[in-house]
């Protein structure tokens, strides 16, 4: 499960070696844009090692340079035998992209006799030609797990001001998170980019997850706690999936047909949601961060 | 890999990294300062030693300071640093 996903520059030694500590479900390690072009060479170098040694103690995400820059091949030797949960392509805005990569990948799988298909990739799609093809990338090959939606660089290029209130991104929100639920993958919101904004961000996590996105990015450590937290299924969402799965068993139990709870239908839609809150507050508390 | 064409230098003088300098030189040499020299001097030393050796470099002179970094971080900054020393132009 990701509620949270952190990003931690590449280069930063001090941020990356304390990443595991931070209580993200995952860190995002970034070669992108928060590396200078002239240190490229000393974040991937940097990353590799850290993913070969450090223990986040959580799913490790590697955000390589962009298909169209002079360093993804690179990044991907580097990465790709360190194995790590995930690739995250920036500016992923067509499936061929994303099948040329994953041919990259396998092809460096097995030359280091790798299992194949076992690191994910996560589209990060953050173009106007990217939300408009979603449901083709997310469902291009099976190692895509989610989409990301990248709020920043899209604004630049709708050629819109980024709001916090997030209007100009809305029908771009609404678009992936349809895309990825239609090709049966999960989803994840752009980061809030106000560090000390706690308001802000509160009610930009709790639009996105109204929306149906799965989790959301953060930049600053300190967003991570809110996320998880607005990303867990409430206690009340609990009790009443408890309540449903409790009336459907009964109901199963004495092979009638339907059920009623609190004179309302259980329909299988309301069945499969408690299913996903009872799993996803399970794995909330595998992690262990409901105190 | 091994042929050290041109000075290079790799890292920061930031909390938990390392600034590693290489020049051409005849012979193989190691400075080291650090703000645990005292406690940790040797093992930095070591792994700066085994990453020269890894990256087959037999003659540099090697300048490290040492901010608190991990061995995963110095023999990182020690890598790019022989790397870039060794490209051409």
């Amino acid at each position: 499960m990701r509620r949270s996903m952190l990003f931690l520059p590449g280069n930063a030694p001090n941020m990356i070696i304390n990443g595991g500590t931070l209580r993200a479900d995952s860190v995002i390690l970034d070669l992108e844009d928060s590396v200078a072009p002239g240190e490229k060479d000393a974040a991937r170098i940097l990353v590799r090692n850290a993913l070969r040694t450090v223990d986040f103690g959580c799913e490790t995400i590697v955000r390589i340079n962009s298909l169209d820059s002079e360093f993804y091949e690179e990044d991907l030797k580097e990465i790709v035998p360190c194995a790590p949960g995930a690739i995250m392509p920036p500016k992923s805005s067509r499936r061929e992209d994303i099948l040329r990569l994953d041919d990259m990948i396998e092809r460096i799988e097995e030359e280091n006799y790798m299992k194949k298909g076992k690191i994910k990739l996560i589209p990060l799609i953050e173009t106007a030609l990217g939300v408009e093809n979603a449901f083709e990338i997310a469902s291009s090959c099976g190692r895509v797990t989610a989409i990301f939606l990248g709020g920043e660089d899209l604004s630049a290029d709708l050629r819109c001001k980024r709001t916090k209130s997030g209007e100009e991104i809305l029908y771009a929100r609404e678009r992936i998170v349809c895309a990825a639920r239609a090709a049966g993958v999960e989803v994840y919101d752009t980061p809030f980019t106000d560090a000390f904004d706690d308001e802000g961000l509160i009610a930009d996590a709790k639009l996105a997850k109204s929306l149906g996105f799965s989790g959301k990015a953060a930049v600053a450590p300190r967003h991570v706690y809110a996320i998880n937290e607005i990303f867990s299924p409430t206690k009340e969402e609990i009790d009443y999936a408890k309540e449903v799965m409790g009336v459907i068993e009964e109901a199963h139990r004495l092979g009638k047909g339907a059920a009623s709870l609190h004179g309302k239908m259980i329909d299988p839609p309301i069945v499969e949601r408690a299913r996903l809150v009872l799993e996803a507050a399970e794995s909330a508390e595998r992690r262990g961060f409901d105190e | 890999m091994g042929g050290i064409i041109k000075s290079a230098s790799a890292g920061t003088l930031e909390s938990s990294d390392a600034f590693v300098e290489i020049f051409p030189a005849e012979e193989l040499s190691v400075e080291i300062s650090s703000i645990v020299m005292e406690r940790f001097g040797e093992a930095i030393e070591k792994a700066v030693r085994e990453q020269l050796s890894e990256c087959g470099v037999a003659a540099a002179r090697v300048r490290v300071a040492d901010r608190g970094a991990l061995d995963c971080v110095i023999k990182a900054r020690v890598e790019t640093a022989v790397r870039r020393a060794e490209a051409k132009e």
